[in-house]
């Protein structure tokens, strides 16, 4: 008897102590990042980092905007190709389509959320880029190699349309079909009901589940490196190369220990990327909260 | 009346247009890896490690990275499970549901959910610096791990959440503590779940490249100890896309077949599982 409560109490206390765990990582990884950033912050301050374009690290020039723009055009372009073709898809699959046809496209989404992001990387450099290369760029009037924001943004597009066609597939079934069934007995049709009464009972959570794609799009580094031509300038068009921060980490981290300052302008970068998407959640999570007092 | 028919046909159009265009886009991502890399498949590539000249189109495969990938994930799924289970039954079994520390640790988990894995690489090399730590397996589990953790904690805590208050109660009133319910009525009933969130989080951890780059390294050795770099499944495949010999490309096409192959095992065994397991569930 006194081992069993003994037990129980053990299980709590360690519990507890586990909890702050994710907590801890989190300020840790946070406070780590702050810290190991500090040397250039102290040469230099913020703005001018942020703002400038001049990428000389071997000059000790560091312009972080030419990463910042190209990650941002990456990330809006992205969104908004990939929103309105999933929230329609999920439409016409929660609304319209057929009973099966939904018990066959989930599996089939699932499987596809779990494919690694090289994988859409490859496809990016087997079919998108070549096509953008030879079709699209020549029939806007545009030169490019193929590397460029528009091949960066369809291969991330097409990489979170699983997740996001999971999420809100799931936020319209939330709908009480009783709401569904008001508006059609009132002589609405399909679409207007819809428009009317499942997009707005649905709207808090697709917006919260835009801002957890866009938030996974803005921090994704393998697929976009291989597909956005890495050239550290400010694009001016989607045909143009790009160099989004997470690529930039990635490319240069491990390899610059000789140039100083160097590694304290990846960190600082880390760091920009860690605190926009700590600003996402944050975000998502207000509209989350306030979904979930308008439901009680 | 005509007028909103239109809207409703036009909508409807568009709508299959989307649906259309997703399905597709995500067929061809399938099939275009599946048969350029089933044309470039080899025994060799599944048996063999990398030979000397590998890398400038000679003989070898990428036994070596398979390996090293089915290490790194398992141990950091491992490793992740060992952290999170723990918080997870803390959560749903002692903690009030509106108390601080609850709610501090579910956003703490979202929040590291969030956070683009090159972070957690990155950082995680930064430490290993800090430490004065070599790349290596331990290195490359533990940067996994916690990068896991909360995927793996998140989609734990959801199944844990759905289970009857009913069945606790029941378990109480026998006078069970907390701690055995926790951990012999609930798990029970929510082990499908928890296989899922395993095996999910092992997918995740399998096909991550960024968090690895600078903490697992690479080698083209086969995974022996935790002190020694390993080699990883996507890194092998990035590797083989940079060279400019067309063969070795050609390989990591295979090696990219390799993976979605491995995926697709998981996801399917995540399936069969969580019917299999489901046995115990109180429905």
């Amino acid at each position: 008897m006194r081992a069993r409560l003994l037990k129980d109490t053990a299980a709590r206390h360690l519990g507890r102590i586990l909890a702050i765990l994710p907590g801890l990582v989190l300020a840790l990884i946070t406070v780590g990042l702050l810290l190991r950033s500090r040397p250039i912050l102290d040469v230099k301050p913020l703005p001018d980092l942020l703002f400038s374009t001049s990428w000389h690290p071997l000059r000790g020039e560091f312009g972080f905007l030419p990463f910042i723009a190209g990650t941002l055009w990456v990330t809006i372009a992205a969104t908004v190709l990939a929103v309105p073709l999933s929230v329609l898809a999920a439409i016409h699959l929660s609304e319209y389509a057929h009973r099966r046809v939904r018990a066959l496209m989930r599996p089939l989404v699932d499987l596809l959320a779990g494919i690694p992001s090289v994988i859409y990387g490859i496809w990016g450099i087997l079919i998108i880029v070549p096509f953008i290369k030879s079709y699209l760029a020549p029939a806007f009037g545009a030169t490019t190699t193929g590397y460029c924001v528009l091949a960066g943004s369809v291969v991330l597009a097409v990489m979170v349309f699983p997740i996001l066609i999971h999420v809100t597939i799931e936020v319209f079934q939330a709908v009480p079909s009783e709401l569904r069934e008001a508006s059609l007995a009132l002589g609405a049709t399909q679409w207007q009901t819809i428009k009317h009464v499942v997009l707005r009972k649905a709207r808090s959570g697709i917006v919260a589940a835009v801002i957890l794609a866009t938030s996974r799009v803005f921090g994704e580094t393998m697929a976009v490196l291989m597909v956005v031509g890495n050239v550290a300038r400010v694009p001016g068009s989607v045909f143009d190369p790009a160099y989004p921060l997470p690529a930039l980490i990635a490319n240069n981290y491990g390899e610059m220990m000789s140039v100083p300052l160097y590694d304290s302008a990846l960190l600082l970068a880390a760091l920009v990327l860690l605190v926009c998407v700590v600003g996402f959640n944050a975000v998502a999570q207000l509209v989350l909260l306030r979904l979930e007092r308008k439901a009680l | 009346m005509t007028r909103r028919t239109l809207e409703e046909t036009i909508f409807k159009a568009l709508m299959r247009l989307a649906t259309v265009i997703v399905i597709a886009a995500l067929a061809l991502i399938l099939l275009s890896i599946l048969i350029k890399g089933l044309s470039s498949m080899s025994l060799s590539m599944i048996t063999q490690t990398p030979k000397g000249g590998y890398y400038l189109g000679k003989e070898g495969g990428v036994l070596n990275a398979i390996l090293g990938s089915l290490c790194l994930a398992g141990g950091a799924t491992v490793f992740a499970a060992l952290l999170g289970f723990p918080i997870v039954l803390y959560l749903n079994s002692y903690a009030d549901k509106r108390s601080n520390l609850a709610t501090f640790a579910r956003f703490s988990f979202d929040v590291l959910w969030g956070i683009p894995s090159i972070v957690y690489g990155a950082f995680g090399f930064t430490l290993m610096l800090f430490l004065g730590m070599r790349t290596s397996l331990l290195a490359g589990i533990i940067t996994v791990g916690f990068l896991e953790l909360p995927i793996m904690a998140r989609a734990a805590d959801e199944i844990m959440r759905t289970i009857p208050r009913e069945l606790k109660e029941a378990s109480y009133s026998v006078g069970a503590t907390r701690f055995e319910t926790g951990a012999k009525v609930a798990i029970r009933q929510a082990l499908p779940g928890i296989l899922t969130a395993m095996l999910i989080a092992f997918g995740r951890g399998i096909g991550d490249a960024a968090s690895v780059m600078f903490t697992a390294g690479f080698t083209d050795q086969l995974p022996t100890s935790l002190g020694r770099p390993v080699a990883t499944l996507p890194l092998a495949i990035f590797y083989q896309l940079g060279t400019p010999v067309p063969e070795v490309q050609q390989r990591a096409y295979a090696s990219a077949f390799i993976l979605t192959v491995l995926i697709l095992i998981i996801s399917l065994s995540a399936r069969f599982l969580s019917k299999r397991f489901s046995k115990h569930v109180v429905r």
